[in-house]
């Protein structure tokens, strides 16, 4: 079944996390969320095919883990908040996590967030920013 | 009679709980976020409630995607802070006056507001970062000084309850609250916000017209405020905005006419717009 589009689906670098991702996402947020426990941080440094494989992801899924491709994560079903798990077993902090999937360094990021953020000028409408 | 006194909404980032249990307040990027706080520890000590009835959102913590409850009401004796990756907070354990929390339940249910019980459940920095910047610096050791009811509503999975559920959720809350007979004082507070995106290329999308917007229709024209759609919080104020429909739920439990004898907006505490509202309740 294809899936149909959804009045949210005009509003630009952002994924929406709605029933139909969560359904295509569940074992790899459910692998994201295992990270929050000790043991399977261990298991995941010792062998991460091994710990992985615990989960029925697909290889694409598995693929953006290696590749740590954070919006690709988010394409295929991931959530931040499950996904923000793998960030930190990496050690990076979510506002770097931020800066990463907005495809800015740490410093502008962080500089952007200080003098007010991103504005919702431009930023509404995919139709905007195919015209940049 | 229990009477809700007051409605406190609060913005619970992460990194504001941090910055306490880390005893960083006083750094030059901290000054003006805590600085907004001061009137209200001050106010809460005058006001001191008994109960805190605290609506928040679990952030994958207590609930993974196996169990996705909309409304889930704590009836646990206690509630221990979660261990969201860091180790716990080191603030206190959260204790619930379990009964008026059943009593609540019951009403609510037979008021055809279908809620999932919870008798265990962690509680994570949605529901302790509020208490902390209302109550102060606590230690494990100590008490937080209230009673808490926690309330945690589903805002990570689309869609969230309309921001409408939300107010007539509060309406219901209201009367559970005013058919409880005992001489109680409670707060309700409504936290997450304000305008935030986590994710994706649109991470750090700020909001602050619309966010002092909603906060001066939230509280003189709340019939406005339930109208808010899904689509307008994601494409305004961000994909986690949206967290805002839990203002709501406080807004609802007042009455019509409040007294806003407090605001603070600051950005930004990290990715986020802080927010913070203390309205008082005459009835
Ligand atoms: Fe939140």
């Amino acid at each position: 079944m294809t899936r149909k589009p959804k009045e949210y689906d005009d509003i630009p670098g952002t994924f929406v996390f709605d029933a139909d991702r969560s359904r295509q996402g569940y074992w790899l947020n459910q692998f994201c969320i295992s990270l929050s426990k000790e043991e399977n941080r261990q298991a995941f440094r010792d062998d991460p095919e091994a710990h992985m494989a615990k989960f029925k992801m697909t290889e694409d899924q598995k693929q953006a883990i290696r590749d740590r491709d954070w919006n690709r994560l988010l394409e295929l079903g991931g959530n931040i908040y499950y996904t923000s798990k793998l960030g930190a077993f990496d050690g990076i902090v979510f506002q770097d996590l931020a800066a990463m999937m907005s495809g800015m360094s740490r410093d502008d990021y962080r500089k952007m967030m200080v003098d007010g953020g991103r504005s919702p000028d431009g930023n509404r409408y995919k139709s905007e920013w195919e015209k940049k | 009679m229990a009477k809700i006194t007051a409605g406190i909404a609060c913005s619970h980032v992460p990194a504001i709980g941090v910055a306490m249990d880390q005893h960083i307040t006083e750094q030059p990027y901290w000054v003006p976020v805590f600085e907004g706080f001061e009137y209200s520890r001050e106010w809460n000590k005058k006001n001191k409630p008994d109960v805190v009835f605290l609506v928040y959102n679990d952030h994958c913590t207590a609930f993974d995607a196996s169990v996705i409850p909309t409304f889930a009401l704590g009836c646990a004796a206690e509630f221990t802070p979660a261990d969201e990756g860091w180790g716990p907070r080191p603030v206190p354990v959260v204790k619930n006056h379990q009964e008026f929390a059943s009593h609540i339940a019951q009403s609510l249910v037979l008021d055809e507001f279908d809620i999932t019980i919870m008798n265990e459940m962690d509680v994570d920095h949605g529901l302790t970062v509020p208490l902390s910047v209302m109550f102060g610096d606590k230690t494990p050791e100590d008490d937080w000084g209230t009673l808490v009811i926690p309330l945690a509503v589903n805002v990570v999975q689309y869609p969230a309850p309309t921001a409408n559920r939300c107010y007539a959720l509060g309406q219901a809350i209201r009367r559970a609250v005013d058919s409880w007979d005992e001489d109680i004082n409670v707060h309700i507070y409504g936290t997450g916000g304000m305008s935030h995106q986590l994710q994706a290329q649109r991470a750090g999308l700020i909001n602050a017209t619309w966010d002092q917007q909603f906060m001066d229709i939230l509280v003189n024209e709340p019939e406005k405020a339930r109208k808010i759609s899904h689509v307008e919080f994601l494409r305004e104020t961000g994909s986690e905005g949206i967290e805002m429909v839990m203002w709501l739920v406080m807004r609802g439990a007042l009455d019509e006419k409040v007294t806003e004898v407090h605001r603070h907006y600051h950005v930004p505490a990290s990715n986020t717009a802080v927010g913070h509202l203390i309205l008082e309740n005459h009835a």
